[in-house]
């Protein structure tokens, strides 16, 4: 039943997803450590300039750039837009991968953990491009590809699972609606989370500017970088919650999706299993967050900590639950 | 203390501090409850509070795991057992949180469909006088007579058309005054707040339905028997409080094979995992009603009314003969053996009571692919069969001490006595499929005929599951709406000069709403296009 050739070729096809996503990393961090203004005090800073933009970058004026007009120019961002398209190429290698996996076992590539970090990984980068064609979002690049890189090396190494046929109660068509859809849920969250982070890390950038004595130039190089290559935040948090509320919906649907299961599967919607304890937990958490952004009293600065907890509680779901506790969601194939 | 005294003005009551008597504490301790600081803090508890039950074995869940657990706790186990840890979704404790989170949505819910009840009947608010002081705001020069483009506007909003960025379905409330209009939309989206939380409500009390009028019955079936549905023919059977079990709908259930398969090709952890279960029933609705051939798979579970029947577990029964000293039959049957590992090493007891003077009984392993392992003993290696053997030990003496009621898969040796070989060595039996073995001082012989598969039955039925999903389902789309619809408020002046005119809009929103500026350039561009200006 199992076609070893093609899950090979899935293997391959991870790996190589993985070289492709490193070198788009690199490109996205060259390009976030160009967006800083340069410091004119320092004599060498216009030969340093263009070549952290690229080396490669013809300026068409015959005038060489005053520090001063610099940014107010558009910057442009080589490194950003080779970054993309290899996100973009490893995006498509993801899919693939995904693709020769399922047809190798005949079956959607939703069984174990292995394939749930794949497909999950593909969703997270399949989500980035697609936000990207509509806003320019080329910030948040590296704090994608990166946990995506991780998750996909965990994924390949420690989660690594054969290639095999499903448990008699998994072999439902509930298989491919619920677990897609928590997966597809679990890919917003995390890039919501990663924006969350970001937002926490802005606002306390932007406190330290605004304190007494501390202006931009008592800023040091790399608080400058952050600072001007991140949106403002406002505009992080703002972000941020648009994604957690497109996600929280769906993650309402796994729930009630994996409850319609159950019931056929185990005959009862719900039996406390682990698994389903903790997808109700991470429920409540992300539920507690949204309430928390509709109370008064409540900063979005605290709401967010409570955002943050919710994705630690779907880490624990993910890595903790499904390997080390006993239940009827045992199917992590290790 | 009474509303009068708490309208007093300060002026009269100087500046005691009122004091609050029952009823006021009361009150306070309502507001407190249902405020949403405190549902914020039950949630999290709900969260935290579920987690023990995760961590710890749940008696509902496995109360063998919850028995070895105390065994080897001695010390932390008893305190864990008198906290709840092991029925956490049963204790007090927890049961205090939902009560307390379910009080709270309640006194949430009822005011606030009041006043939004009000507020979808009331006119939406006049005009503010300089619309630019708004947090949206566009102004645009158009041809025609100013009340001619206000009624264009009104059209527009009026009507269906599609404004970028405003949600489809959030129809806008209009109020005209003189040469202004004001415009409310999005009360869909308080009414999916409101009916979210409603639905939830409608959840809990489906589950606690499912919960009083519910119950579940499981069975060990092998093959080639049959059952029906009355209390006495399951294993265990677990009533809600309110169940008539008396009334419970006559079907029955014969188990004619079960095919199984595990999986032989991967290597590593896979390698035995199971594959595929099916059984082979035919299957009576009532005494009276037409047998039915029917397959019953682990996602396929069948329908008797409103009962359900699951295919939830399998096992081998080994098909034992006990004979007497002179041959005659003291017991012939498939004695079920429960698996306990992932390649089905199995226990069980056979327990002869017709033989004499003493009683027998044999407590041991079925193993499907026995092999003997040096330290655990016979062991077995894949649970499929391919080398099946019984191993045993036999014993004699009193099987039901005092007639008192015992597990059938093991023996109570506390009245018995384990038999001897020659040697003087307890006897241990290792037999295969037609192999029998004499036991020793002419006690007679046990044959081991042939291996039998056993269906692992549950019958269930919940009168609220069909009440939860639709609530689930309710609330689901409540929490959209609540979620995606925007409540904004426009509001359109015109204004002439010359022949032209001048209308300003200007909008705001509740909460973020990034979309406002888009729909009120949409609504400008189109006055203008209708009153057919050049942009």
């Amino acid at each position: 039943m199992t076609n070893e050739t093609l899950s090979l070729y899935a293997n391959l096809g991870v790996y190589s997803a993985m070289v492709v996503f490193t070198i788009a990393m690199i490109a996205f961090a060259i390009d976030l450590a160009g967006a800083a203004p340069p410091v004119s005090s320092k004599a060498d800073q216009p030969h340093k300039e263009p070549a952290l933009v690229g080396a490669g970058d013809t300026v068409s004026s015959p005038v060489s750039p005053v520090p001063d007009d610099a940014s107010d120019l558009p910057r442009r961002r080589k490194a950003a837009g080779i970054a993309m398209m290899l996100t973009r190429l490893g995006g498509l290698l993801l899919i693939a991968a995904a693709a020769m996996r399922g047809l190798s076992v005949q079956r959607p590539p939703l069984g174990n953990m292995f394939e749930f970090a794949l497909v999950g990984c593909m969703f997270v980068v399949v989500i980035f491009v697609s936000i990207s064609l509509r806003r320019d979002i080329r910030w948040l690049g590296l704090f994608v590809i990166g946990p995506v890189l991780l998750t996909l090396g965990l994924a390949i190494t420690v989660f690594y699972t054969d290639a095999s046929e499903l448990l008699p109660s998994l072999k439902s068509v509930w298989l491919v609606i619920h677990v897609t859809v928590a997966t597809f849920s679990v890919a917003l969250f995390t890039i919501a989370f990663s924006v969350t982070i970001l937002h926490l890390v802005k606002t306390w950038l932007e406190g330290l500017e605004g304190q007494d004595g501390q202006d931009a130039a008592g800023m040091s190089r790399i608080r400058i970088i952050v600072n001007t290559a991140l949106p403002p935040a406002r505009s992080l948090d703002r972000t941020a919650y648009g994604i957690h509320v497109v996600a929280f919906p769906l993650w309402t649907f796994t729930l009630i999706a994996g409850a319609i299961w159950a019931e056929q599967a185990w005959g009862h919607y719900w039996n406390w299993d682990p698994k389903e304890v903790w997808t109700f937990v991470i429920w409540v958490v992300y539920a507690a967050y949204l309430h928390a952004r509709a109370t008064t009293g409540w900063s979005a600065r605290s709401a967010n900590y409570l955002a943050l907890a919710g994705y630690g509680c779907i880490l624990v779901n993910y890595m903790v639950v499904n390997v080390f506790f006993v239940g009827q969601h045992s199917y992590s194939g290790m | 203390m009474t509303d009068s005294r708490m309208d007093t003005r300060p002026d009269e009551s100087d500046v005691t501090q009122p004091t609050l008597g029952p009823v006021g504490m009361l009150r306070w301790a309502w507001r407190q409850l249902t405020s949403m600081r405190t549902a914020l803090f039950l949630l999290l508890l709900l969260a935290i509070g579920a987690v023990p039950g995760s961590i710890w074995p749940q008696r509902n869940i496995d109360a063998g795991r919850v028995a070895d657990y105390l065994a080897h706790h001695r010390s932390t186990g008893p305190w864990l057992d008198r906290l709840g840890f092991f029925d956490v979704y049963s204790s007090p404790w927890f049961a205090a949180i939902y009560l307390l989170l379910f009080v709270s949505l309640v006194g949430c819910v009822v005011p606030r469909s009041r006043i939004h009840w009000r507020a979808m009947r009331a006119q939406p608010p006049r005009a503010p006088v300089r619309l630019e002081r708004l947090p949206e705001h566009g102004q645009i020069e158009v041809d025609g007579a100013p009340e001619d483009v206000l009624q264009i506007a009104r059209d527009v909003l009026r009507g269906r058309t599609f404004l970028s960025g405003h949600s489809l379905g959030s129809q806008w409330r209009l109020r005209s005054e003189g040469l202004s209009l004001s415009a409310e939309s999005g009360y869909m989206r308080e009414t999916g707040n409101l009916v979210f939380h409603s639905a939830l409500i409608v959840v809990i009390v489906a589950v606690a339905v499912g919960h009083l009028f519910g119950w579940r019955g499981d069975r060990i079936l092998v093959t080639g028997k049959s059952f029906s549905n009355t209390i006495s023919a399951y294993d265990t059977f677990d009533p809600g409080p309110w169940v008539d079990t008396e009334g419970l709908s006559p079907f029955t259930v014969a188990l004619d094979k079960l095919d199984v398969s595990f999986e032989e090709q991967a290597g590593g952890a896979q390698r035995g995992a199971a594959r595929d279960f099916t059984a082979y029933t035919r299957t009576q609705a009532s005494p009276q009603a037409r047998q039915v051939s029917q397959i019953l798979k682990v996602n396929g579970p069948l329908k008797f009314g409103g009962a359900s029947l699951f295919l939830l577990g399998n096992g081998y029964a080994p098909v034992i003969t006990v004979r007497d000293a002179k041959g005659q039959v003291l017991m012939h049957e498939a004695t079920p053996f429960l698996p306990q590992d992932a390649n089905y090493r199995s226990v069980g007891a056979i327990k002869v009571s017709a033989a004499s003077p003493k009683q027998l009984g044999f407590f041991g392993f079925f193993l499907p692919s026995e092999y003997l392992d040096k330290d655990a003993g016979p062991s077995s290696f894949f649970p499929d069969l391919k080398n099946p053997a019984l191993a045993l030990g036999a014993y004699e003496g009193e099987l039901y001490p005092q007639g008192r009621p015992q597990s059938v898969y093991t023996l109570s040796t506390e009245k018995m006595t384990q038999l001897r070989n020659a040697k003087g060595e307890p006897l241990r039996l290792l037999l295969k499929p037609g192999q029998t073995a004499e036991l020793p001082d002419g006690r007679g012989s046990i044959t081991f005929d042939s291996v039998q598969r056993w269906a692992g039955l549950s019958v269930r039925y919940d009168p609220g599951k069909v009440l939860a999903l639709g609530g689930a389902v309710t609330a689901l789309a409540g929490l959209i709406a609540s979620l995606m619809i925007r409540r904004r408020r426009v509001f359109v002046r015109v204004r002439g000069e010359g022949r032209r005119t001048v209308v300003s809009i200007g909008g705001l929103a509740k909460g973020e709403d990034p979309g406002l500026r888009g729909t009120i350039e949409d609504l400008l561009r189109t006055i203008a296009e209708r009153t057919g200006t050049r942009v």
